[in-house]
């Protein structure tokens, strides 16, 4: 019997092409238009906010959608690539806000005070990655997640208990380097018609830092080490018996989550220049990525991207435009109700059933699903 | 009735036992398997063939007794551990990534041998030497047209064929075969089994197999041993094996008078 030539398809993957972007985004390329298209305009967004929109809330959101990327993204690793529930990922945002906000405040805000504040962050986040993951991702799925939120929910009462160091339920405001303030000019002319200040920058810096560890995060799951995470979460059983250590892998992809996620946290509290337990703490944040995941697409980078951008437009924007279309209805009875401001979070969850109803592998599940 | 060997084992196990409360799996079995030789292990359902198997490659831990690969001692290695050194199984429920393509599958096992695992930074796709040898090995199995179909859309035939292909791929030094005809039609086995004589026949591989069919055991069989409520009762050359009053009574199933 004679091997018959493999079928064409639409989409080999094995095949390299070669290629600037196609190294950037390690060979995983949206594949759809439509995908391509939404990715290209997100990132042109982001990249030219401070430019697009005026007033600081704009560029508050893209900043708060380039961290969401990131810690969503982070948390895809574990969930959508390597099957893994936890939910101590805003323990390790956490670290990493509180990492900045103590050495800046402590030490003084200085360049040198943020970069140990984020290495000792990282540090820590590695510790308990390791831990966490050696003494627990041998047992069940279920258990591991029982103690990731054991060990998250003390991290959040030792935060707020410990107020001497972390400023307890009032947090920590503090001062950036003073490149990154706003009275800082790097041209004493506009560029484009609009001043090139330290805010701009601090905004800059979340812009590009984001980035990078998003494009880390796509190849690591497009790495030989990326694949094998697939395959445990396919079939553990058989990925051990391929000679793969399991318990070592899954260790591997927690800290990696885990340190990915400090980084957001240190570049959401250089953002605010607060940290505190309702910024990145809280079990609501926890909640907020299982559904941008979810929304977005699990198993999938680009869905990070994708439901990150999508949820926290509509937290910071829904409301404004529930109050538009409020009043707009005025007089008519009922429906102003209805779409009162004060019931965005009803319709944020009712979006939500109907996306996971609508688009059970996400909106990147559908997209891709569209195409071909 | 023991086969006498000169030459280091390439599988020995001693005195392999293991008990699930007061039930005795696996009692006491040791046995010497020597590089370049097909073993049958045969038995009733139920005599602990599996479970042998379980112990010998780790997803089960002995009572007592130990595992020797290559004059190394294993038993307290965990399956991954064991694999590293030279012990592939293919399992007797098809046991594969249900959702990753045939090609995927055995890349995987390709990568693993290749100690690529660890590579963090690379794009998986830059390592062609890999994706070229799981696409020899899906030659190999005559699933080459197949490669692009996730295992959960291939006949049964196909995955017992690509559980194989995983197992030729980790190119290991002891294979063992956990009833690999198992649920084939019959125009499928024979390439099961050509498959697994062709293994036997290229360079020193150490064989084990279970096996039901009788006819497929004696034809392929250099040695046949047969296990019997978890105990080792004969072990030999396969005609006289099968010809035995032990395996005529514990394997067939016939009342053997006894004197």
């Amino acid at each position: 019997m004679t091997s018959s030539p493999a079928l064409p398809l639409p989409f080999d993957e094995t095949r390299r092409r070669g290629g600037l972007l196609t190294g950037l985004l390690s060979s995983d390329l949206p594949r759809s238009r439509a995908l391509s298209f939404i990715l290209l305009a997100i990132f042109v967004l982001l990249a030219a906010t401070p430019f697009l929109f005026s007033g600081s809330q704009p560029v508050g959101t893209a900043a708060k959608i380039c961290v969401f990327i990131v810690l969503v993204a982070s948390y895809d690793l574990l969930l959508g690539y390597s099957g893994i529930v936890s939910f101590a990922h805003t323990m390790f945002f956490g670290i990493g806000g509180y990492g900045i906000a103590i050495a800046l405040e402590r030490m003084g805000p200085t360049w040198s005070s943020a970069a140990i504040g984020l290495i000792a962050a990282l540090a820590l986040s590695a510790v308990l990655a390791i831990a966490i993951g050696l003494l627990s991702l041998r047992v069940r799925a279920i258990f591991f997640s029982m103690i990731t939120l054991a060990v998250a929910t003390a991290a959040a009462v030792l935060a707020s208990q410990l107020s001497e160091i972390t400023g307890g339920e009032d947090g920590l405001s503090f001062q950036l380097p003073p490149a990154l303030r706003p009275a800082f000019r790097l041209f004493s002319e506009p560029v484009f018609g609009t001043m090139i200040n330290g805010r701009l920058l601090a905004y800059y810096l979340v812009f590009v830092v984001s980035l990078l560890v998003f494009l880390a995060l796509l190849r690591i799951v497009n790495s030989p080490f990326g694949r094998v995470l697939q395959a445990i979460r396919e079939n553990e059983f058989r990925a051990e018996a391929l000679g793969y250590r399991v318990v070592a892998y899954r260790t591997a992809a927690s800290v990696i989550s885990a340190l990915a996620a400090t980084i957001a946290g240190a570049l959401m509290a250089l953002w605010l220049r607060y940290n505190g337990p309702d910024t990145t703490l809280s079990f609501s944040i926890m909640i907020d990525i299982l559904l941008m995941v979810v929304i977005g697409g699990m198993g999938t980078m680009y869905g990070a991207v994708i439901g990150a951008a999508l949820f926290v437009l509509a937290q910071s924007y829904l409301q404004v435009l529930m109050g538009a279309g409020s009043a707009a209805l005025a007089g008519i009875p009922l429906l102003p109700n209805l779409i009162h401001p004060d019931r965005w979070l009803l319709w944020l969850g009712a979006l939500f059933i109907i996306s996971v109803y609508a688009f059970p592998g996400g909106v990147v599940g559908r997209l891709r699903q569209g195409k071909s | 009735m023991t086969a006498s060997t000169t030459t280091t084992p390439a599988l020995e196990t001693r005195g392999l036992t293991i008990r699930f409360g007061g039930h005795v799996a696996v009692n006491d079995v040791s046995c010497r398997f020597t590089p370049g030789t097909l073993t049958s292990i045969v038995g009733p359902n139920g005599a602990g063939k599996t479970t042998y198997f379980n112990l010998i490659s780790g997803q089960l831990r002995a009572s007592s007794g130990q595992v020797i690969v290559g004059g190394e001692d294993i038993t307290g290695l965990a399956p991954s551990a064991r694999t590293k050194r030279g012990l592939g199984r293919a399992f007797q429920l098809t046991n594969l990534f249900p959702q990753l393509t045939a090609l995927e599958n055995v890349r995987l096992a390709v990568q693993s041998r290749a100690d690529a695992g660890w590579s963090l930074l690379k794009v998986w796709n830059t390592r062609r030497d890999l994706i070229e040898q799981a696409e020899a090995v899906l030659e190999r199995v005559r699933l080459a047209d197949k490669r692009h179909i996730a295992p959960k859309a291939l006949s049964h035939g196909d995955q017992r064929k690509l559980e194989v292909a995983l197992l030729i791929a980790m190119e290991p030094k002891v294979f063992m075969f956990d009833e690999p005809t198992a649920g084939m039609s019959v125009d499928e086995v024979p390439t099961i089994l050509e498959l697994i004589n062709d293994i036997r026949q290229r360079g020193d591989a150490t064989v084990l197999l279970v096996e039901h069919k009788m006819d497929v055991v004696r034809s392929l069989s250099d040695r046949i041993i047969v296990l019997h409520n978890g105990a080792l009762v004969a072990d030999g050359d396969p005609a006289e094996v099968i010809a035995s009053p032990v395996v005529q009574e514990a394997y067939l199933g016939v009342e053997v008078a006894r004197d």
